[in-house]
């Protein structure tokens, strides 16, 4: 109940919060133009990349245990080691094991959601490592302190004003730096860190079973990552699985054109293992770490599969004006958005998230937009008829509902209680909450039935 | 297409309990285009807020209420988009192949009047700014885009002022609103404030939630805007034109 009454606590403050509305309008809408003009610029025909992609991701789901098997098999040939994490505490002993090992005091990472899943910055910090955040958006919601407000673009909700700022205060630039002089400061602050630290982390935005993770980004921090420490550690979820390079011509483009309106993003890496015998560059160990938490529980349940889909473009989120209104943190989720609002629940427990179903106008805005059509909205649907099929001791809304059934089988039942409602309308006034009082509509004098009796409309 | 059954009136009940004057609207118009209606009085809900709220068993109970009195019926029309939806989309799932039968009856107004070839015949006058909000389960969950703007169109005097973009929610969602006041109340004033950018003086709509909402939300920041459903705006653009009552 504590992470409900959270929800409801922050995303109240932020629906009120009409500074905050206008800087996430603003910036989400300077990428629905970008997406929608490269949808046209890039595709004859969208719908039919969308749902290529769908059956592409379903071949995988099918297939998934074997193809993982294959990645396992194909990438340790390369020299890469594969462990297996069943849940976010395997995972993290894993890494904590990995570095102690090796005596790593200082690491270096990449964006990656999965790591905020496991929740690996924590962890280091507990173990005395020190961390730098390597992306440009993660870096400034590292410096605040914050978590990333947005899948894609974690620095979302924060201005160029704010990030001058912030750099201001914990990097000591002029407070009234441009955004070119903002990027310059980061990377001075980062350019030293590759070459010093014990080893980096990143996540993968694709597995290949043929044995190679893929990895897209926009800055280069991600393969100076991966490639200039002794030891490149991959966190990534099971469903990450594509079969073979050539589906990365209709997955690459999909995932950009959905993330962040370009047709490509600046660097797209295809590693295949850590350095090999007679070459120069790369790290000496490459581990991977392919993280459940939850994952095969979902893929467990037929209706919930295909939210195994995804590919964390961030599109749900930008489409779906509960997001626009109350930002990504009120979630308190790794996955905001609708995603988060579908995968959640079977990831961390429905009891506990169950309200983030229900905390949408089920607008199917995010199933509109999905690359890999993933039937979000109707996903949230399902979720609240499980969390009520599943939960336990008095529920008012059931007691209502029941009552409600009982009164709308009835037209005579429903005249009575209508009569009483009228009535009584003051007085009920007074006892209901604020919210309901004062969406509660008044009850029209007579109903149409009643007046259709009495001969209206004839 | 059109039997020679009278036409059902299938009454979502918003508009029974609180606005019956949007179905009396509908009822209008319908007879001035030629249509004979009739209307079952035992009918009360299609069930829709309980599934929405994920309460499976009370929405096949009223679900089931709504097949037994609509059986006969060979076509329904019902001014809302969402209702429609209800039927035509979830009883399936919900009921099997009863559900299937009375998903295939349902229609939603605007819908209704392309598929009966009436559009043609609207005649009147609305000489107003206006902007059409179509409901989020008109447009995604029955592919209703176009047909109520050519609706609008039909009538002499309107302006449309619309918007640009994808249709948005204006934050209603059944009992979402109840239990997300907050972020159902700011979501109305974003959309709100769309219509005000975009110069509308009345805004359109064809579902009597968005409807309510939307009114509650002028209320609240004392706007003097206008939001009518598209039948009561047809029967106010129909009532004194001579052509609206020849047909």
């Amino acid at each position: 109940m504590k992470t409900k009454s959270e929800f409801l606590r922050k995303a109240a403050v932020k629906a009120g919060d009409k500074i905050h509305r206008a800087k996430i309008l603003k910036a989400i809408t300077t990428y629905t133009g970008k997406v929608e003009g490269m949808k046209s610029a890039q595709y004859h025909d969208w719908q039919q990349a969308r749902s290529l992609a769908a059956q592409t991701k379903n071949y995988v789901l099918r297939h998934l245990p074997d193809l993982l098997e294959q990645f396992e098999r194909n990438i340790t040939a390369n020299g890469a080691q594969v462990l297996w994490a069943e849940d976010a505490a395997e995972a993290r002993e894993h890494i904590r094991r990995i570095f102690r090992e090796r005596k790593v005091r200082k690491v270096v990472k990449s964006k990656s959601m999965t790591t905020e899943e496991i929740e690996v910055n924590e962890l280091l910090g507990g173990e005395g490592i020190e961390v730098l955040e390597s992306d440009l958006g993660e870096l400034i919601v590292q410096l605040a302190g914050e978590k990333p407000y947005h899948i894609v673009t974690p620095a979302m909700h924060k201005s160029r004003q704010d990030i001058a700022a912030l750099f201001h205060e914990k990097l000591g630039v002029p407070a009234s730096s441009s955004a070119e002089e903002l990027t310059m400061a980061a990377r001075d602050h980062l350019r030293s860190a590759y070459v010093t630290a014990d080893a980096g982390i990143t996540g993968a935005n694709f597995l290949l079973a043929e044995g190679a993770i893929v990895m897209t980004e926009n800055e280069g921090n991600g393969r100076l990552t991966m490639s200039c420490p002794p030891v490149h550690v991959v966190i990534a979820g099971i469903e990450k699985i594509l079969p073979a390079m050539e589906n990365l011509a209709l997955f690459l483009p999909l995932l950009t054109t959905s993330g962040t309106g370009q047709q490509i993003t600046c660097y797209n890496s295809v590693v295949r293992g850590p350095r090999a015998a007679g070459e120069q560059d790369g790290p000496q160990e490459m581990i991977v770490i392919l993280l459940d938490n939850g994952r095969s529980a979902m893929y467990g349940e037929p209706e919930f599969q295909h939210a195994l889909r995804c590919i964390r473009c961030g599109a749900c989120l930008n489409a779906c004006p509960v997001y626009r209104t109350v930002g990504g943190h009120a979630y308190g989720t790794t996955y905001q958005g609708p995603i988060g609002s579908v995968i959640t629940p079977h990831m961390r427990g429905m009891a506990e998230f169950s309200h983030l179903s229900s905390a949408s106008s089920l607008c199917g805005a995010c199933t509109q937009v999905c690359p890999v059509q993933i039937d979000l909205h109707h996903l949230l649907l399902k979720n609240r008829a499980k969390a009520t099929e599943e939960k336990r001791g008095v529920d008012l809304w059931q007691v209502g509902f029941a009552g409600w059934a009982r009164v709308m089988t009835s037209r005579k039942r429903l005249e009575g209680v209508r009569r009483l409602a009228v009535a009584g309308e003051a007085s009920l006034r007074v006892i209901l909450p604020h919210a309901l009082r004062k969406r509660l509509p008044l009850p029209a004098k007579k109903s149409f039935a009643r007046l259709w009796q009495e001969g209206a409309g004839r | 297409m059109p039997s020679d059954q009278p036409l059902s009136l299938f009454i979502p009940c918003l508009i029974d309990q609180v606005y019956p004057e949007m179905g009396f609207s509908m009822v209008r118009v319908l007879h001035r285009l030629g249509c004979e209606v009739r209307y079952r009085d035992e009918q009360t809900c299609c069930g829709q807020p309980a599934f929405n709220a994920g309460h499976q068993r009370e929405a096949k109970t009223v679900a089931r209420h709504f097949i037994a009195v609509f059986q006969d019926d060979e076509e329904l029309v019902c001014p809302s988009g969402s209702c429609t939806a209800m039927v035509r989309n979830f009883y399936p799932g919900l009921l099997g192949d009863a559900g299937r039968k009375q998903a295939g009856a349902v229609f939603e107004f605007s819908e209704y009047l392309a598929r009966a070839d009436l559009i043609g015949k609207i005649k009147g006058s609305f000489p107003a700014k206006i902007a059409f909000h179509n409901s989020c389960h008109s447009y995604r969950e029955l592919g209703i885009a176009e047909v109520p703007m050519q609706i609008i169109a039909q009538i002499d005097g309107v302006e449309l002022c619309q918007p640009a973009g994808e249709p948005v929610c204006c934050g209603f969602g059944g009992v979402f609103s109840v239990k997300f006041s907050a972020i159902a109340g700011a979501m109305a004033d974003t959309r709100l404030q769309m219509f005000l950018d975009a110069g509308a003086e009345v805004v359109v709509s064809n579902d009597p939630g968005c409807i309510m909402h939307l009114r509650q939300e002028c209320t609240d920041r004392g706007l003097s805007m206008r939001i009518l459903h598209l039948a009561e705006f047809l029967d106010e653009a129909m009532a004194d034109h001579a052509g609206g009552r020849q047909v």
